[in-house]
């Protein structure tokens, strides 16, 4: 379905891009996390200020059927706010680390957002009807004189504006001593898990005021700390299993029959390191800041500071792919470790049939491999090729002395420039980057 | 003897600079080992253990707002007195509780975001 590079097949156009286009741009305006639903008809964005936006395909025009509909904004809620914990002296941000939707069920959506210490569920619902002909209050809601009422009437439901209702179901807190990174919702769909730095819980939907710890890595003494988890996610379909990733690298698989507290594996997988090229920045680069199941659930996928990695998970002992981002940036992990650049975590993620993965970098620019043909292309979110279906160029950095026309050298690339959050249509060719404080919405060139 | 002291030291000095897996002889030094002499050469007094405790530690720290009363009303009786607040040198990559004396001008209001989100616009 999905080929990548740009050749005579497929093309990237771009489409929208929502946000402010002013250079100065709020804390509170950056995205900090991107998510199709599971229809890819609702795109979700939350945001360092602790608020929601979700946005709804709408229908393709009958009259225009070569153009693909647009998001348009659907709803928008605080989902957080910012919490002093004044027992811990603690800042608690209302930053949106997560956000993950629930299969539909009804009418209504949910989602699930969380911040650093609590996760809540949302209910988004649609009203477009309304009760009219109470007998106790006028219309406009002014109470009626009861001695003036001599007859009684039955409320009639009449149709109104379509009003898009988002409301706090679920509030989910106080079970993370660390800072949560991640959230997944299991696939029996009454579960999900939530991870912070050293623990990972497993809540049921319906109930807050308890959960079930299912892994504990933290030390009996903090000094012999030596990982933290960094990401976790339920199995798409096995709803006993679950991985988590650390901050060393290595990928851990748990069943959740095997024991209640799933602290032993039953699956680690680590590539093996060449040891003569260990450098003080080994650890650093290779630890993982995504993991994510391909859809078909025989693959996943882990994000480490230079490659995407795709194992297998009946191959332990090393990555099945290995997709270099920018590998020009090693001869530069002084710098940036200098700058805090070497800790920044970037997201990845998988097309809608497994065979195309994307993820972002710097300077704007984002990177896509096509696991077939093995090609890769790198696009650029960029203001400046956003003009209404216009194709996007590919980029080119370049790593020797000579640079070409149409390149960028590397010391050129703005480090402050980072797509870390990308989203994948679970069906279509459309893809959602969020480039600091825009989001930019991609597709293919339909002929 | 005095020699003898100053080759020793001498050497020391070439192991913190190398990293310890490289043979001396060795010509062929990868670019991230030529970042890692770069970084050590101005962070001489950076940990061994880059991964372990002190960066993780300061992970999981984040967030915490440390305040003491002692501390602070010693500083306000500093600046009465016109003298010089002690400068702040943070060293390598850690902060120093206590070096920094927060005033109530300092410490930013954490107000809910009122404003809508520019997206929705």
């Amino acid at each position: 379905m999905a080929g990548v590079a740009g050749g005579n097949d497929f093309q990237w156009c771009f489409s929208q891009v929502k946000g402010a286009i002013d250079e100065d741009v709020a804390e509170a305006d950056i995205i900090s996390t991107v998510e199709f639903n599971h229809s890819g008809e609702l795109l979700a964005t939350g945001d360092k200020g602790g608020r929601v936006v979700i946005f709804q395909h709408e229908q393709e025009c009958k009259n225009r059927p070569n153009l693909r509909g647009e998001y348009n904004v659907y709803s928008t809620f605080q989902s957080h706010e910012p919490e002093f914990d004044y027992l811990k002296s603690l800042e608690i941000e209302e930053k949106i680390n997560k956000i993950r939707w629930l299969p539909q069920q009804n009418s209504a959506h949910f989602l699930l957002s969380t911040n650093d210490k609590t996760i809540k569920l949302w209910k988004i619902g649609e009203r477009d009807k309304r009760a009219e002909g109470y007998n106790l209050k006028d219309e406009d809601g002014r109470l009626r004189d009861p001695f003036r009422i001599t007859s009684l009437r039955v409320p009639v439901l009449m149709p109104m504006d379509l009003m898009v209702e988002a409301s706090p179901r679920r509030v989910f807190a106080n079970a993370h001593t660390y800072h949560i990174n991640s959230i997944s919702v299991n696939s029996d769909h009454q579960t999900y898990l939530s991870a912070d730095d050293l623990r990972i819980n497993l809540w049921h939907l319906e109930i807050t005021d308890r959960s079930f710890n299912i892994v504990d890595i933290k030390p009996a003494n903090m000094e012999e700390l030596t990982e933290v988890i960094t990401a976790a996610e339920c199995h798409p379909n096995q709803c006993n299993v679950f991985v988590y990733s650390s901050s060393k690298g290595t990928i851990r698989l748990c069943d959740m029959r095997t024991a209640a507290l799933c602290d032993s594996h039953t699956k680690f997988f680590e590539e093996p390191e060449d040891p003569s090229s260990r450098s003080f920045f080994s650890e650093i680069i290779s630890s993982i800041s995504d993991v994510k199941f391909s859809h078909s659930g025989r693959y996943m996928m882990t994000r480490d500071y230079l490659s995407v990695k795709v194992w297998d998970l009946n191959m332990e002992n090393r990555p099945v792919e290995t997709y270099q981002v920018h590998e020009y940036l090693r001869s530069k992990l002084c710098s940036l470790y200098e700058n805090d650049c070497i800790f920044d975590k970037f997201e990845c993620c998988w097309n809608g049939s497994d065979s195309a993965i994307m993820t972002g970098s710097y300077n704007n620019f984002f990177r896509m491999f096509d696991r077939n043909t093995r090609k890769d292309i790198t696009l650029e979110a960029s203001r400046e090729s956003s003009k209404p279906r216009a194709t996007l160029k590919p980029r080119k950095v370049s790593t020797g002395g000579k640079r070409k026309k149409d390149e960028i050298s590397v010391d050129s690339l703005d480090f402050n420039k980072k797509i870390l959050h990308t989203a994948w249509h679970p069906k279509e060719n459309v893809i959602a980057v969020a480039a600091t404080n825009n989001l930019y919405i991609f597709q293919d060139k339909i002929n | 003897m005095l020699h003898h002291n100053m080759s020793l030291h001498a050497c020391l000095y070439v192991l913190c600079v190398l990293p310890p897996t490289q043979e001396i002889d060795d010509n062929v030094i990868t670019p991230e080992k030529a970042e890692e002499v770069k970084l050590k050469a101005r962070y001489p007094h950076l940990g061994a253990k880059p991964g372990g405790s002190d960066l993780l530690r300061k992970r999981l720290q984040k967030g915490q707002k440390f305040f003491d009363s002692g501390d602070y009303n010693m500083a306000k009786a500093k600046v009465k007195n016109k003298q010089q607040l002690p400068a702040v040198t943070p060293a390598e990559k850690a902060e120093i509780t206590g070096d920094h004396i927060p005033t109530p001008q300092d410490i930013p209001q954490r107000k809910p975001s009122i404003v809508a989100s520019k997206l929705a616009g």
